[in-house]
């Protein structure tokens, strides 16, 4: 029978199919972090079960962090208590962890993947729902909650039905200033936040083909906000050469073998999916959101649409805006570059190529968190943080941060932030706080101009 | 875990759309290490106002409202992998929750607690939206057995998909923990084939 690339990581990876119901997937590398374990590790001491294969798990500090300070102990009691039950629980239980100021520290779907610890093929799973970025890599990655995370801990595997297949094409050519963050905003405002749940999504064509490793991240890392359990991208040439020489990527001969087999995770001709959607590059521009789900996108140009539904009325009422409204020339108060959609180096570079010899506005507060602390460093080592403090931006250390706001970094209430991380919810980024969910390059230019504008025009 | 077989009692319609994870516990309530306590934060920036007095017009704070199934709007559940989501509606003491849609991550949490997700046609969703708010006193029967939910008065009904093993599990109150290392030997099998290959 003809496959698909999902068919073919899950069916090597099921160790039994329970007849009637899910099958007993086993999973290759299970990454954990402070908010979601404790429970689960709680749950095994309960029941006296040993964690069954630490080698496979890895561990970061990364929601609940302060991004200011991190050399010194975290303020927050609750914060600092949840830290050092991680701690103690890793060291307890032989895991693996790299925790607050460890030169390898950052949020768990950044660092994973630039250590080499996501590979194509694999199985990863993580207790957070944005562990669809290593689909980039063409691997099954999807959240679990915290039941799950115990039963990996017990068994290195997952209860789960084997999700339908879909299948989002997009080709042709992206217009100036189009990044993968607009990409996947389109493909979600056009297809809707349910349009993917119970499927895996395969993302094709020459637009994620011509991508960067970086770029496909992000794509996969929002299929979640589609409701799609994951997204992924066959491994190619470029994964190739981005996986090579990392940390803990198979090295010399052990690489050149793997590689031969990853060569073969592609969807065969003919596979069928169960549902497929195409669209054409170039009817995507910048986007923007203007509710409170990140299915209410629209082009930056564009408008917010006029036949509202009740959720709509809602929404809008939030945000303040109105049916019908154009968002250019809104004051922004607060920009976000960071979260683990867009906190990797070729964001920053993206951001600090526009930002380079101007200025923010004086309204603006611009919050720029680097993905992990190799981020960091490489920010330092090309020099990017001297773009931003001299435009005026604040540069802070790695963590999520205003993505969820778990720390000191929150947008006020009322205020706007555009912001290029993944959620849009009602106080996602603080009690009140009002999310433009956008590109690194949208974030910039805002910052720049003090307004949402767009700056397409002006980009040579 | 608590068995769930079959369920009589009053609900509380929540008829809003989309309702994300964030909204049902939001992330500042997530820094407690166990499971409890959850309940008191639920919906909490809906239920409360900012001096943490409870909001005028929200159907959990309405005294004529009470019970242990929750009737949600379309959608219910996007967003975050949460756990704590169940958890804070489990422990604020619903059983049972009732939408058209559920997000999956939360429908898998839901069910590994004891919360059972029941989905249904949103002509039905509809047709409980009113049934409860004309007369809160309204009984509903959630039957898992026969995977069937019923308006008690006019006895329209309705019947839910369940997944057959989380039936099993719900019914008998088992836990996928349990079942996984009782299959640590396939589990070892397969991985010394794996490193065959
Ligand atoms: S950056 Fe945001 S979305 Fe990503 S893992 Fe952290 S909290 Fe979740």
């Amino acid at each position: 029978m003809k496959k698909t690339l999902f068919d073919k990581i899950w069916d090597s990876h099921v160790v039994e199919s329970i007849p009637n119901g899910p099958d007993i997937l086993y999973i290759d590398k299970h990454l954990i972090h402070e908010v979601t374990s404790p429970q689960a590790f709680n749950e095994l001491k309960e029941r006296n079960i040993p964690v069954f294969r630490s080698e496979r798990i890895v561990a970061t500090a990364d929601h609940n962090t302060p991004t200011e300070n991190q050399h010194l102990p975290v303020k927050d009691l609750l914060s600092r208590n949840q830290l050092r039950e991680l701690s103690q629980n890793c060291e307890d239980n032989n895991i693996t962890l790299y925790g607050l100021g460890h030169p390898y520290n950052g949020i768990v779907h950044v660092m994973a993947p630039e250590l080499g610890i996501t590979q194509p093929g694999m199985t990863i799973v993580c207790g957070d729902s944005h562990t669809s970025t290593h689909g980039a890599f063409g691997t099954i990655a999807f959240g679990i909650g915290t039941s799950q995370v115990a039963q990996v801990f017990a068994s290195q595997c997952v209860l789960v039905e084997k999700p339908k297949k879909l299948r989002v094409n997009v080709n042709g050519k992206l217009r100036k200033g189009v990044l993968p963050k607009d990409v996947i905003l389109y493909l979600i405002s056009k297809l809707g936040t349910n349009s993917g749940t119970g499927y895996f999504c395969e993302y094709a064509g020459n637009v994620f083909e011509e991508m960067s490793m970086e770029g496909r991240m992000t794509v996969c890392n929002m299929s979640i906000e589609m409701g799609a359990r994951g997204g992924l991208i066959a491994p190619d040439a470029t994964t190739f050469e981005y996986v090579k020489g990392r940390e803990f990527a198979p090295k010399g001969e052990q690489f050149e073998k793997m590689k031969s087999y990853w060569e073969t995770l592609k969807t065969d001709e003919d596979a069928e999916f169960d549902k497929e959607f195409s669209f054409d590059a170039e009817d995507i521009e910048p986007m923007i959101t203007y509710g409170t789900n990140p299915g209410m996108g629209i082009k930056i140009s564009g408008a917010i649409p006029v036949e509202a539904g009740k959720s709509d009325t809602k929404a809008l009422k939030y945000m303040g805006f109105k049916p019908g409204e154009s968002l250019l020339e809104k004051p922004i108060n607060y920009i976000f570059i960071g979260s683990c959609t867009n906190s990797r180096i070729e964001d920053f570079r993206m951001a600090a190529s526009y930002i380079k010899g101007k200025r923010k506005a004086d309204n603006v507060n611009a919050l720029i968190v680097p993905g992990s602390r190799q981020v960091a460093e490489q920010i330092k080592a090309e020099g990017l943080h001297t773009v931003f403090e001299e435009a005026g931006f604040v540069l802070r250390q790695p963590g999520c941060s205003a993505c969820l706001a778990m720390n000191d970094d929150k947008i006020p209430e009322g205020e706007y932030c555009v912001s290029t991380s993944n959620r849009n919810f009602e106080g996602r980024q603080g009690q009140g706080s009002r999310t433009i969910l956008a590109s690194p390059l949208t974030a910039a230019a805002t910052a720049i101009a003090g307004k949402l504008f767009n700056y397409t025009e002006s980009l040579n | 875990m608590e068995k769930f077989i079959k369920l009589t009692d009053t609900a509380i319609p929540l008829e809003i759309e989309n309702i994300d994870t964030d909204q049902i516990i939001p992330a500042r309530f997530l820094k407690a290490t166990d499971r409890a306590g959850f309940g008191e934060n639920l919906f909490r920036d809906w239920r409360f106002d900012k001096e943490g007095n409870p909001t005028k017009d929200f159907s959990l704070n309405d005294a004529a409202y009470s019970g242990s199934i929750l009737v949600a709007g379309d959608n219910f559940g996007c967003g975050s992998s949460r756990e704590h989501a169940a958890w804070a509606l489990k422990a604020y003491g619903f059983k049972v929750v009732v939408s058209s849609y559920f997000a999956d991550i939360f429908k898998g949490n839901a069910l590994n607690n004891g919360l059972l997700p029941v989905q249904v046609s949103p002509e039905f969703l509809s047709t409980l939206f009113s049934a409860v708010t004309e007369n809160p006193s309204e009984e509903i029967n959630v039957d898992l057995e026969d995977q069937k939910i019923e308006i008690k008065s006019s006895k329209v009904s309705e019947h839910f998909d369940i997944d057959f093993y989380k039936k099993t599990c719900l019914i008998n109150g088992f836990d996928d923990i349990d079942f996984l290392v009782s299959k640590l030997d396939a589990i070892k099998k397969y991985e010394e084939k794996q490193l065959q290959l």
